[in-house]
């Protein structure tokens, strides 16, 4: 689903390089954590996945799609096999709850009654039923990820990436953002998330990649976060 | 769905930033309304150059007796002469090009000089042999006058060739030049207005990044994102652009058509009618405009 060969991002020229020579391979339906320090490579990992970047060597393969040859014109199509979950939730506060949802199907010229059928969908198995007409203000900081969540899912993407999704949350609430995300796992979507977050990571069991200044150092089925932190 | 989210949007975007909104509304008013003005005195110059050159003449004077001009060595022209004149006009080369030939005697020039100058001493002294005869030429296309006076002068018993255009050639002058002016002065504000419609769409793209970047993260396409900023611009200046139009109209109804109309009968002037032709051509230009500055902007300020 998610393949990067050879892969290095120099930011800047001279620079150290955020990523160097990164191989690996992500298929279809996985759950995986991207784990490392900050500035480990982990956000510009992403970004290339996203093509908010472009390498400055390597291909990046994202749905079939080498991202290296993909013309811009093609780049929403490919973010609309992409959904993406932030630390920061990125909600726009004059919205409503259903209107936050909708606003990622609207943009993307979806049907209105197709909007009014899939988003009430989309809220109540994120658990918001209920909340549609609340502000992103009126909920708590696991409530608001949930609606970025159903923002990211409710067009039924492939992939969800997460960056630090339970960065700003207590450990209970992080708990209820996993087993959400967990969920979506299971409906075949690939996830991949970057975190700090060594409980999570020891608790889910899942394949673990480890980046360290911009290298990739483990790649391990069913993991834990790692001794070193 | 797709439509009604554009227009909120674009709603969104003007109210919040009204201040630069109404900044563009009036500075391409402004501008477009010289440049309209300039239009419209072009139109009127046209106007004058259609009435006035289709009354002048090509006046050609014949030699008079003891001119002091080397053409007229011979002394006054002859009938013989004359008839080789009338002969010429008639001929192939100039026929097509004359309306209506008219030949003014010695006696007729010296009458209606008598009549126009009556009373004054000094035209009493006026003999009628101090007058010269004339052919007064009406061209088909008064901008063709070359040619006759080609043929002309020069010919015996002719003294000169005048083109009565020369009288008006110092009012268009002036005239022309005022458009001139007008046109460098609505430049200038055009540079304004368009510098004003850049910075507009990047405050209004900078106040709505979050939604931008939500919409590009989900993946909206680049024109339906840029669309609601570059209809913006457009009809802000648009709107400029309709105020010009009726500004340059109630314009041209208070001063032209009520007012002057009635001081300056003798001449035709410009309507209302010259100015619906003109505001769509304004309208077009703002919009244009507009549409180029945003498409800049966004492409220099708005990442894909």
């Amino acid at each position: 689903m998610i393949s990067l060969d050879n892969v290095s991002k120099v930011y800047a020229r001279g620079a150290r390089p955020a990523l160097d020579s990164v191989s690996l391979e992500i298929e279809r339906g996985e759950f995986v954590f991207v784990v490392g320090a900050s500035g480990s490579g982990k956000s510009t990992f992403l970004r290339l996945v996203l093509r908010e970047e472009r390498p400055t060597s390597g291909t990046v393969t994202v749905a079939g799609k080498d991202l290296s040859t993909l013309s811009s014109w093609k780049v929403p199509a490919l973010r609309r096999q992409i959904g993406a979950v932030f630390q920061d939730f990125r909600l726009l506060p004059n919205k409503t709850v259903f209107e936050n949802v909708a606003f990622a199907l609207q943009v993307i010229g979806k049907p209105k009654h197709h909007i009014m059928t899939v988003v009430p969908d989309v809220l109540e198995m994120v658990g918001l039923e209920g909340k549609e007409k609340r502000r992103p203000h009126e909920l708590s900081g696991g409530e608001q990820q949930r609606v970025a969540i159903a923002r990211a899912f409710v067009n039924r993407p492939p992939i969800l990436l997460c960056d630090e999704p339970t960065g700003n949350l207590d450990p209970t609430t992080s708990l209820g953002i996993m087993r959400l995300l967990d969920r979506i796992n299971r409906t075949g979507t690939t996830v991949v998330m970057a975190t700090h977050d060594d409980e999570i990571v020891d608790q889910m069991r899942k394949r673990v990649l480890e980046l360290a200044t911009g290298e990739l150092v483990r790649d391990q089925r069913r993991g834990v976060y790692g001794s070193q932190r | 769905m797709r439509l009604q989210f554009i227009l909120s949007e674009i709603g969104i975007g003007l109210r919040r930033n009204l201040s630069m909104t109404v900044a563009v509304i009036l500075v391409t008013f402004i501008s477009l309304t010289f440049v309209g003005a300039a239009g419209l005195l072009q139109i009127q110059v046209g106007k004058l150059k259609d009435d006035w050159y289709g009354k002048v003449e090509v006046s050609v004077f014949l030699c008079p007796a003891g001119s002091p001009n080397v053409q007229c060595a011979d002394g006054e022209a002859t009938p013989e002469q004359i008839d080789a004149i009338w002969a010429l006009l008639d001929s192939p080369e100039l026929a097509p090009e004359i309306q209506k030939p008219y030949f003014e005697t010695k006696e007729e020039a010296f009458r209606s000089f008598q009549e126009y100058f009556e009373g004054q001493d000094w035209a009493q002294a006026i003999t009628v042999d101090d007058m010269q005869a004339s052919f007064r030429i009406k061209l088909k296309d008064p901008e063709r006058y070359e040619i006759v006076a080609d043929v002309l002068s020069g010919r015996p018993g002719v003294e000169s060739v005048e083109d009565q255009r020369k009288i008006f050639d110092s009012l268009f002058l002036v005239l022309n030049r005022a458009s001139v002016m007008t046109v460098g002065l609505a430049a200038l504000m055009l540079v304004a207005a368009t510098l004003l419609i850049t910075v507009t769409i990047r405050l209004s793209a900078l106040s709505r990044s979050r939604e931008t970047g939500i919409m590009r993260l989900v993946g909206a396409s680049n024109l339906f994102i840029q669309l609601p900023f570059m209809l913006e611009g457009a009809i802000a200046a648009g709107i400029g652009a309709l105020l010009a139009g009726g500004g340059l109209w109630l314009g041209v109804k208070y001063l032209v058509t009520d007012w002057l109309a009635g001081q300056v009968d003798w001449v035709p002037l410009v309507g209302q009618s010259d100015v619906l032709l003109i505001a769509p051509l304004l309208l077009a230009i703002a919009v244009v405009l507009a549409l180029v500055a945003s498409v800049v902007t966004l492409r220099r300020y708005m990442k894909v």
